[in-house]
């Protein structure tokens, strides 16, 4: 599955791998290894070039590509143990929403993330996603245990929103979010959240307040998704690109807006052209983060915690 | 006509007429079609006096009914919107705030204030879905937690009355972030013990009911209001069902536990007192 500013990059690799093949079989002919040579440097160039100047709809893309790794992947590629915990004690286990304890080279971390599926099955298993408020408490449960047992938080987010269901309204979506959004604040041991995808409003904000907040390079972060900005501000399906751009959801947008700490880069190409060196990335970012984290006292992050998000905002003020 | 006096700064200023309330001598309620004294609306605090369908009233009618004498203290009256993002869609969001100026009289979608409720001391911040559909945008957030920095610095109770649709899509990622701002300040205002009471009215749906709505001490709501996260349209076009009778209604979150009580707006103020005189002072 190629999404269409794909396409000509892999006709180039295509082409380079069968000049590759020609040129072992052929007893490596020096005029074939300098077509290669040339294909080589027009296929970085092309990249380069695709994937410096990505429109914001490009990125939106990348952030939902069939391939992109999932909250599970990264887990299981990051962790040497990993235990699953299940179920808000209430009414369910939401599927869309995993959490439990692993461990990264030997330290231990509380893992909360939103769940996608990679197929029909999987997908429709996960609800897309989209959690209800059940997803939500269970990942405030595991929270608050992760704060007993004084253990870090790493919260991966990635969703298309909170699940918009009659059953989600009846058990409080509404409440259930807010009760997450300020009970984190208050959460005594470190916490991080990264975008590994889509972050689509009050659905992601969820389990998104952390002491530190990075975004994935290719990953989007707003208040509601391209699409239905369109639909509900152009009133048609239609303008999804001039949403995206209005929205001004990239990493880049929301660091430079102060909405964000900070961005992990991605391979080129996006990370599911090369998700072991993602994985390693964003492993490497968590444990340096928390080393610095470590050094303030639960008070201070709290603190500083809450400062970083009431500065949010612009506005103008006549006194 | 309700003319009143509000106190600012310590200077007693009449202010204009109301802009919400509907003009004229006679009112035709929306619902049941009663005709009526525009007076005598006034006079049953703006809710019909044949079927008691709460008009969508904004602050100026909500802090008359509910300060002593009508007097107040306006918090933070002098901030208003930016347009950080230079969104455009097929208008430009400055145009969109000018024409919400212009349409409602009011800065933005919130005004907040200080007086007292019987005597009580309290903070008010109060949406107006006139401006921009009661849109919460970083204004909005703002003076929500100014006010509520507010009553922690002074320990009065807070009570937040929202009528909003949600988040303001042209402060996209601005405005989400105002829902962090808000449940931060009222996580130190619960830290600190000081009652937050959330007054839930038609409609209060998104972001909005995704974070300080929610969050009361004690959440009530006007009768027949229109509260969810998802809006009706969203959740039928997902579901491709219709919705049962009566959903999100004040009456089926009541039924869902998600309300502490409906209260009639007639007797919002007396409710009020009786609530505070529970669990505050002494
Ligand atoms: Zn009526």
């Amino acid at each position: 599955m190629l999404l269409d500013f794909e396409q000509p990059i892999a006709e180039l690799e295509k082409k380079l791998a069968e000049m590759k093949r020609d040129f072992a079989n052929n007893g490596q002919d020096p005029d074939i290894k300098e077509g290669i040579q040339l294909i080589e440097k027009s296929l970085h160039n092309l990249k380069k070039n695709t994937y410096e100047n990505l429109t914001r709809w490009q990125r939106v893309q990348l952030s939902r590509h069939a391939e992109r790794p999932y909250t599970l992947d990264y887990i299981e590629a990051m962790c040497d143990d990993f235990v699953e915990l299940h179920g808000d004690r209430q009414v369910a286990d939401d599927k869309a929403m995993i959490g439990g304890f692993g461990s990264l080279d030997g330290k231990p971390i509380l893992f909360i993330g939103h769940q996608k599926g990679r197929n029909t099955k999987q997908r429709q298993f996960r609800n897309f996603g989209m959690a209800n408020p059940e997803g939500y408490r269970k990942a405030l449960r595991l929270m608050k245990m992760a704060e007993k047992f004084n253990r870090p938080i790493v919260c991966l987010i990635d969703t298309p929103g909170a699940f918009p269901g009659i059953e989600a309204e009846e058990r409080g979506q509404a409440e259930a979010i807010a009760h997450n959004i300020r009970d984190m604040f208050m959460l005594k041991v470190p916490v991080i959240c990264i975008i590994i995808g889509e972050g689509a409003s009050g659905g992601a904000l969820g389990i998104a307040i952390g002491d530190r907040v990075l975004m994935l390079e290719n990953t989007w972060y707003s208040v509601i998704s391209p699409e239905s900005c369109s639909s509900i501000l152009w009133r048609s399906w239609d303008y999804k690109e001039q949403a995206a751009e209005a929205l001004k959801l990239t990493a880049k947008d929301m660091q430079g807006n102060k909405l964000i700490d900070g961005i992990i880069p991605e391979p080129l190409g996006g990370a599911h052209t090369n998700p072991a060196q993602t994985y390693q990335t964003v492993k490497q970012t968590i444990l340096d983060t928390l080393k610095t984290l470590e050094t303030l006292s639960p008070e201070d992050r709290i603190m500083q915690r809450i400062d970083k998000f009431t500065a949010m905002g612009v506005y103008e003020e006549n006194i | 006509m309700a003319w009143f006096n509000r106190k600012e700064k310590g200077i007693i200023t009449p202010t204009t007429e109301k802009k919400e309330t509907p003009d004229g001598l006679w009112h035709k309620c929306p619902t049941c079609d009663h005709l009526m004294l525009t007076e005598d609306l006034h006079k049953n605090a703006y809710t019909c006096v044949s079927c008691g369908y709460h008009e969508r009233i904004g602050s100026e009618e909500y802090f008359e009914m509910l300060f002593d004498d009508h007097v107040f203290t306006e918090l933070d009256a002098n901030i208003t919107a930016a347009d950080p993002l230079q969104f455009y869609d097929s208008k430009s969001y400055l145009d969109r705030i000018r024409d919400g100026k212009a349409k409602s009289g009011l800065k933005d979608a919130l005004r907040s204030a200080t007086g007292k409720i019987n005597g009580v001391d309290v903070t008010i911040a109060c949406m107006d879905f006139t401006f921009i559909g009661g849109s919460m945008g970083t204004v909005v957030g703002e003076k929500i937690a100014r006010a509520i920095q507010h009553a922690l610095n002074t320990r009065q109770p807070m009570l937040m009355i929202s009528r909003s649709g949600g988040a303001r899509m042209q402060e996209a990622g601005f405005s989400l972030m105002q829902m962090a701002k808000t449940s931060a300040k009222l996580a130190l205002l619960a830290e600190a013990k000081i009652p937050y009471i959330s007054l839930l009215t038609d409609p209060t749906t998104g972001g909005v009911s995704a974070s300080y709505a929610m969050l009361g001490d004690f959440n009530i709501a006007e009768p027949n209001a229109l509260i969810g996260f998802a809006g009706p349209r969203v959740i039928r076009e997902t579901i491709g069902k219709d919705l049962p009778k009566g959903f999100q209604t004040s009456e089926y979150l009541l039924e869902h536990g998600f309300l502490d009580f409906i209260v009639n707006r007639k007797e919002l103020k007396s409710t009020l007192t009786r609530l505070l005189k529970m669990i505050w002072g002494q």
